[in-house]
């Protein structure tokens, strides 16, 4: 199993058009070791009750409202980025446990463990000698 | 007026951004505000209202030890450093590492005087807000018109 998960978009960055408006693309880091899949992403200004992760078909949606923090009237003396909501979708692999796929949030990092279901995981082989 | 005046104070803050954003979208990019390995540092938003210049930096993974925030006369410096991501696990395979880590450094020119003891810093949700009030001389004044 080399990668259990792709980006599904291609090179996606800034704000992109949506259903529901306008959403960014967070940055993440999948890892995988033994036992599971870890998914780390950045969504800044979101807490826990702010996070919408749906896995439907093979496909991990996150989503991640993120409240506006200044008003429309706001006097910006320097924007170097937008803020706006967090919204990427990716294909999972049939080797992970869709049951129990478990999230959580800490300081505006998004943690979602995606545990490979037991058949794939790797096994040692005991040899025995006659 | 304020952002006029910033941008004749600096004139190739705008051009340096641009070409920073051109070199963004051609290294594969960075969205929102969220500091990446391409940018190396957090983005920052300035703004203002009456009495009080507002920073604000989005930091996610990061707790105010790991934060050093400072006003010297007329600059804002944002030090920090991510950690957790920085610490590889033994037999783990990275499929993507989009997310900056390691150490980083701003330093901004302030618009206005401020008052130096009386700047705070919160950190909420990944969210780095800097409050400054503004030094008296720098408040707006209204000036009454007196008829003769």
């Amino acid at each position: 199993m080399t990668t259990t998960m792709e980006k599904k978009e291609n090179g996606v960055s800034r704000a992109e058009r949506m259903q529901c408006g306008c959403a960014y693309a967070p940055g993440v880091d999948i890892i995988e070791n033994q036992n599971e899949v870890i998914l780390l992403a950045d969504v800044p200004g979101a807490t826990a009750k702010d996070i919408d992760i749906n896995f439907e078909q093979g496909e991990l949606t996150i989503h991640a409202h993120i409240p506006s923090r200044q008003g429309d009237e706001t006097r910006f003396l320097l924007r170097e980025y937008g803020v706006g909501d967090f919204h990427r979708t990716f294909a999972v692999g049939e080797g992970v446990d869709a049951q129990a796929i478990r999230a959580q949030m800490s300081n505006g990092v998004l943690k979602v463990h995606l545990p490979k279901s037991e058949k794939i995981k790797p096994r040692k082989i005991a040899v025995q000698s006659e | 007026m304020l952002l006029q005046r910033m941008n004749q104070t600096f004139p190739f803050h705008q051009l340096r951004q641009e070409v920073g954003r051109l070199f963004e979208d051609y290294l594969g990019g960075v969205d929102g505000g969220t500091f990446s390995g391409t940018r190396g540092s957090p983005a920052i938003n300035l703004w203002e209202d009456g009495d009080t210049l507002f920073a604000e930096a989005e930091v996610p993974g990061m707790n105010m030890q790991d934060l050093e925030v400072s006003v010297i006369g007329d600059e804002l410096s944002i030090k920090g450093q991510r950690k957790e991501c920085c610490t590889k696990t033994e037999g783990a395979t990275y499929h993507r590492q989009e997310r900056g880590c390691g150490e980083f450094s701003r330093l901004i020119t302030l618009p206005c005087a401020v008052r130096t003891d009386r700047v705070q810093a919160v950190l909420k949700d990944g969210v780095l807000t800097v409050t400054m009030p503004k030094a008296e001389e720098a408040k707006p004044r209204r000036i009454e018109v007196k008829a003769e």
